[in-house]
Order: C-alpha cells, then sequence, then structure tokens
C-alpha cells in the first residue's frame, strides 16, 4: 500500500505537467479548429445565448479546407520529406563520429562531446544568420562553387534560399541530437561481444553488422526521434533560409497564427503534424525497445 | 597438440610473459593457475588471437598460429562475462559461429539442437540471455563455443560469476563435458580448489612465469618451490639450512627446531649450507595432548596460539618456540565441541620423515 502511494506521488508533477502543457492546450487547439475565426484575429465565440437558448457555434469548414485543397497536404508531405532526409543525413553523418567517441580512450572522450556540443553555446538564431552568410552569392561558398560550375560550363548555382540550403542547416543544427543518444548507446557496448564475435569467426564487417549495429538500433531511433520532431515543426530555419521554395509546414502554420490570423485553420494545421508525431513516436518506441527485454 | 615456445610479452616496463614453454596434449583438461596479475589470462588471449606475443611461437598441431585473425584459429573461447549476444536468442547465439563457417541450415538447426542437448538446455532456444539464470547462460556460452567443435576450447575463469553452490555443480559438469566430447580444454582460473578439481594437468604461474606443470596430487604434494606451496592449499613453510645431503635422506638445521632427518622428496643437487624449507601440509601433522613416540616420525611439543573454528575441521597454530609456528587441523568429530585445545595448552605434534617436500 505504502509503495503503491509512493508511485503515485512520484509520477504525479509529470502527469500534471502533461496535463496542463501538453493535454489541456491540445483539447483547446482541439475546440479551436472547429470555431470561426474573430474578426481582428483570434477566435469567435464557440456560443451565443438567443432567447435564453444556449447555441453553439462551430463549424467543420476549417477541417474540410486541409482535405479539400492539395496545398496543405502537399506541404505536409513535402515537410515530412524534408525531415525524414534530415534524420537520415544526421544519422550517417553521426554514427561513424559517434563510433569514433566510444570507441576513442577514456580521457580523449569528455573532450571530443564537449565538441560536439559546443555550438549550443550560442545562440540558434546567430547560427542560422551565420549561414546565410555562407551561402550569400557573394560568400565564399557560393563563389567558390559557382567558379567550378562556371568552368564546366553550367548554369551558376544560387545555394540561398533554396531546400538545399534549408536540409544543410537542419542537419546542422540537429546533428547533436543524433550524436548523443547514439554515443550514450554506442557507448555500454560490451566490448567482450565483439572479441566474442571475433572469437567465433566473424569478420570486421560481419561484427559491425551482426552486433554492433543491432544493439544501436534504440539509439538511432532515440536520436531519430530527437532529429526529426524539431525537424519537422521548424520554421525559423526556411523563414530565414528557404525562401518560397524552402518553404515547411511550420512556416504556414506561423503565418496562419500571426499574419493570415486565422486561428482556426493554424489549429487544424497543429493538430496534424501532433498527431503525425505522436504516431511516430509510437512507432518508434515499439522498434526502439532492444529486443530481449520483454521475455525477461 | 598446442605447444607455447618461448613466448614473451612486454607491455611497456611490465613483463607479462617471460620465456613460457608449455604443451598441452590432445584430449587433455590443462589449467593455468595463478595470482592475479600472473599472466595466465595474456596467454590465453595470445592463443584465442587478441593479444601478440612480443617473441616465441604458438604451435597447434605443429603449425603457428600467430599470422592468424582470432576469426580464423580453429579455437573458442568461453568468456569470463560470458558475452552472450543479449539481442540474439539462445537458438541464434549458438548458431553464430556456424553461420560465419556458412554452414548449410538444416546442418545448423540439427547442431544446435544436439548442443543443447548436450548442456541439458533444450527448452531454452527460443529464449533471449536476459532470461536465463547464470549458470544457464554459462551453460549456453559453452555450447556456442563448443558447436562448432574447435580444436581447442578456451575457458577464461568461466565460472567465477557463479555462487559456490552452482560452480560445484558445474565444475562436475565441465569434467563430463570434456569427457564427453573429447576436445582439449585450456582453463584460465585463480581458484586453486577449482584447478585440482577439474584438471588433468596444471600449469601454476608467477611474475609472467611457469612455476610449475604438474598432475593436481603432484602438484599438491611436491610442490617444485614455495610459491608453488604456499599458493596451493595450506601449508606450513620452514625455512632451514641443509647439513648434508645423502643419496636417501636429507640432514636439516631448521630454523628454531634443531636438527631433524627427513627422507623422501628431495630435489636434485642439494649442497651443504644451502637454504631451504620444508613444506608441510598441515593434515599431515599429528596433533594430541600426548603421542606415543615413533621411530619413523619427527617429535615437537609446542603451546596453541591461536585456533580457527571452521565448521568441519578446527585449525590450531602451534608454536614450537622461537616464533616458529605451524598449522595442523583436527576433525571435529567428537559432538558438540567446537575445538579440543584452548590457546595456552602444551600439546605434541608430529609428522612422519617423509611427510613434507622440501623446496630451495
Amino acid at each position: 500500500m505504502h509503495h503503491r502511494l509512493s508511485k503515485v506521488l512520484l509520477a504525479l508533477p509529470p502527469a500534471a505537467y502533461l496535463v496542463v502543457f501538453f493535454a489541456v492546450p491540445s483539447l483547446l487547439m482541439l475546440l479551436a479548429s472547429f470555431r470561426y475565426p474573430g474578426e481582428y484575429g483570434g477566435l469567435a465565440p464557440w456560443y451565443y445565448i438567443d432567447d435564453g437558448q444556449l447555441s453553439l457555434d462551430l463549424t467543420t469548414e476549417n477541417w474540410l479546407r486541409l482535405v479539400e485543397s492539395t496545398i496543405y497536404l502537399g506541404l505536409l508531405l513535402k515537410s515530412l520529406g524534408f525531415a525524414l532526409l534530415t534524420t537520415l543525413i544526421c544519422a550517417l553523418m553521426a554514427y561513424p563520429l559517434a563510433l569514433t567517441i566510444a570507441r576513442s580512450p577514456k580521457r580523449h572522450r569528455d573532450l571530443l562531446l564537449l565538441l560536439v556540443i559546443l555550438p549550443f553555446w550560442s545562440n540558434f538564431l546567430v547560427r542560422i544568420y551565420a549561414w546565410m552568410i555562407i551561402f550569400s552569392p557573394q560568400g565564399a561558398l557560393s563563389e567558390g562553387l559557382n567558379a567550378v560550375t562556371g568552368l564546366l560550363g553550367l548554369e551558376p548555382v544560387n545555394l540561398m534560399f533554396s531546400s538545399t540550403a534549408v536540409i544543410v542547416c537542419l542537419v546542422y543544427v540537429h546533428l547533436p541530437f543524433m550524436i548523443l543518444p547514439l554515443y550514450a548507446n554506442l557507448e555500454k557496448h560490451d566490448p567482450a561481444l565483439l572479441d566474442a564475435a571475433q572469437d567465433l569467426g566473424a569478420n570486421a564487417r560481419q561484427r559491425f553488422w551482426k552486433i554492433t549495429w543491432p544493439l544501436s538500433l534504440p539509439g538511432i531511433y532515440a536520436g531519430g526521434v530527437l532529429v526529426f520532431i524539431p525537424s519537422l515543426g521548424i520554421f525559423a530555419i526556411p523563414d530565414l533560409l528557404g525562401g518560397t521554395n524552402g518553404i515547411m509546414i511550420g512556416n504556414v502554420i506561423k503565418q496562419q497564427f500571426v499574419e493570415a490570423r486565422d486561428w482556426p485553420f493554424g489549429s487544424v494545421l497543429s493538430l496534424v503534424l501532433t498527431a503525425i508525431t505522436l504516431m511516430l513516436v509510437a512507432i518508434a518506441g515499439r522498434f526502439g525497445r532492444p529486443k530481449g527485454t520483454a521475455n525477461g | 597438440m598446442l605447444e607455447i615456445i618461448d613466448v614473451s610479452r612486454r607491455y611497456g616496463e611490465y613483463l607479462a610473459l617471460r620465456d613460457v614453454n608449455l604443451r598441452v596434449h590432445a584430449g587433455e583438461f590443462f589449467t593455468l593457475l595463478g595470482p592475479s596479475g600472473c599472466g595466465k589470462t595474456t596467454l590465453l588471449r595470445s592463443i584465442a588471437g587478441f593479444d601478440h606475443p612480443d617473441s616465441g611461437d604458438i604451435l597447434l598441431d605443429g603449425k603457428s598460429l600467430l599470422h592468424l585473425p582470432p576469426e580464423k584459429r580453429p579455437v573458442h573461447t568461453v568468456f569470463q562475462s560470458y558475452a552472450l549476444f543479449p539481442h540474439m536468442t539462445v537458438a541464434d547465439n549458438i548458431a553464430f559461429p556456424l553461420r560465419m563457417a556458412k554452414l548449410d541450415k538444416t546442418e545448423i538447426a540439427r547442431r544446435v539442437e544436439e548442443v543443447l542437448e548436450d548442456v541439458r538446455l533444450p527448452d531454452k532456444a527460443r529464449h533471449y540471455p536476459q532470461a536465463l539464470s547464470g549458470g544457464q547462460r554459462q551453460r549456453i556460452a559453452i555450447a556456442r563455443a563448443l558447436v562448432n567443435r574447435p580444436r581447442l576450447l578456451l575457458l577464461d575463469e568461466p565460472l567465477s560469476a557463479l555462487d559456490a553452490k552452482l560452480r560445484e555443480q558445474m565444475q562436475i559438469e565441465l569434467i563430463n563435458l570434456q569427457k564427453d566430447i573429447g576436445i582439449t580444454f585450456v582453463y584460465v582460473t585463480h581458484d586453486q580448489g577449482e584447478a585440482l578439481a577439474l584438471s588433468h594437468r596444471i600449469a601454476v604461474m608467477n611474475q609472467g612465469e611457469i612455476s610449475q606443470i604438474d598432475e593436481p596430487a603432484q602438484l599438491y604434494n611436491c610442490p617444485g618451490n614455495r610459491f608453488v606451496a604456499d599458493f596451493i592449499g595450506q601449508c606450513n613453510i620452514l625455512d632451514g639450512t641443509v647439513i648434508e645431503s645423502h643419496s636417501d635422506r636429507v640432514d636439516v638445521e631448521l630454523d628454531g627446531l634443531g636438527r631433524i632427518s627427513l627422507s623422501a622428496h628431495i630435489p636434485a643437487n642439494l649442497h651443504s649450507g644451502e637454504r631451504c624449507a620444508l613444506t608441510l601440509r598441515p593434515e599431515k601433522i599429528r596433533l594430541a595432548k600426548q603421542l606415543e613416540a615413533n621411530d619413523a616420525e619427527l617429535h615437537f611439543r609446542g603451546q596453541v596460539h591461536d585456533t580457527l573454528y571452521m565448521g568441519d575441521v578446527t585449525i590450531y597454530i602451534v608454536e614450537l618456540g622461537e616464533g616458529v609456528k605451524v598449522e595442523a587441523l583436527l576433525a571435529n568429530s567428537a559432538p558438540g565441541r567446537a575445538r579440543l585445545f584452548d590457546p595456552g595448552d602444551t600439546v605434541e605434534i608430529a609428522w612422519h620423515a617423509d611427510a613434507g617436500h622440501l623446496v630451495r
């Protein structure tokens, strides 16, 4: 009895946090998605009292707008594609790095990890502005690249305000979120397992694909979730670097709330994004669990 | 079949192996025994291929193993931590070496089933290692190392993680398994009791060198030097000086005990005046309030200094004069008594002139 009480008490603060900052806002958004926009932004009242009779003033037209127009669904798909590509590139870049750090001598590891998280010490927006300078047509990168394309007789490339710029910056910003969980996973691997595999006849490639890789999957799923979700909803990077081509669903949601002042439709798009995210977390949670723990 | 020839290994200043020579016969249960840091694990890892000797050679069936990486050596290891793959079922763990060897599926399935029978865990094939007990994991680790029929099985302190009861049971199983399958075992342990119980022959190692290689009984009864005498079992080591060496006996002046004449187990070429030590097992010593005189025995009188109650036996530490103490033990066969003598009691002790073993 005592034990159960302490369990409940321990679970209470996070549960309360989730209710207040996630469940309640989500329900408010759900309600908002069926309401009319207010005349000057915000929301119109969702009920009125006429002759002492309570009437609801709700509509499904916000949701119909989403379904009827291909623009938003297309943009959602494109954003999913961007986030997926970002996650893949991050995984490909982070894996060798995390593995190198995890297998380097203990005294070097802390320094290497410090280097990984060093970018966090400067402001996010400042770092994106830095990329604007790098990508700008007068920047060394563009000029260098166009010198090469010029020699080859190709059209000059414009890096700024492109999908490429958005992806590069998304990868840059989110890479540490892939490296850290992956490192945390790889670092825990028992080196005796690799010795055992080698002893039993596995060459270097087999040792990686049969032992290291499957054991690191939970780390990849964890990192994948940490990269994919913020990439999917991000608006600052496409705002600054994407131009019209690089726009993502996050920008549209922001536009609905800030510029178009259409909160109900903004709520619809947000809810769809939240639903997709929750689904993906559930899937990653299912696959991310290490094998064998279910039986144990 | 396995020959270690003049193998040395140095880590910086530290000499882990020094001119190690030994020969393991086919079908033998051979044990490397020694305290931690004696080089036994380095030697084992050198045979497996995870460590490389600086000089010397390691031959298996007359062919050098040194140029082969671990995965190409016909030698498998049972690791101290078992190193079972946590993401694979028991069956997949055991099938691992067979898949690496690219055997066909039906053959793999047949062999996995067979070896699971051998270690008496046929119903655990679909379990994950985490769901098994320590003893079961141990058996799976052995099954995995045996399934591809290595020429040689290396075992690195495989029982050290088990509790005492289970360890004894696993020792019996290991002996029987080795007898049944006939594969040569090279076993590493720091536990002298385990080594004595399991092995056909034991190499005692100390500071990177082989101290003695012998059968268990020979090692116990005739230790070749002080280290072996001290490391294996309880042993009284009485220092002295050789007075005169004869063909069948040697006269020795034991420090604080005076001159005695010993027979049997005398090392060759003992010179007069040379320092030596008599190694004497506590159970070879008779102890009583009074002992009848016997010509074949050496007789001493002393005072009980301390007693250690061990349950089945009590150890009596008897001072024979001038700081010379010997340990003797008596079985507690009398009902209801923890000890027969108390500290301060005067007792007589005796041992046969051929009971001990003289070492340099």
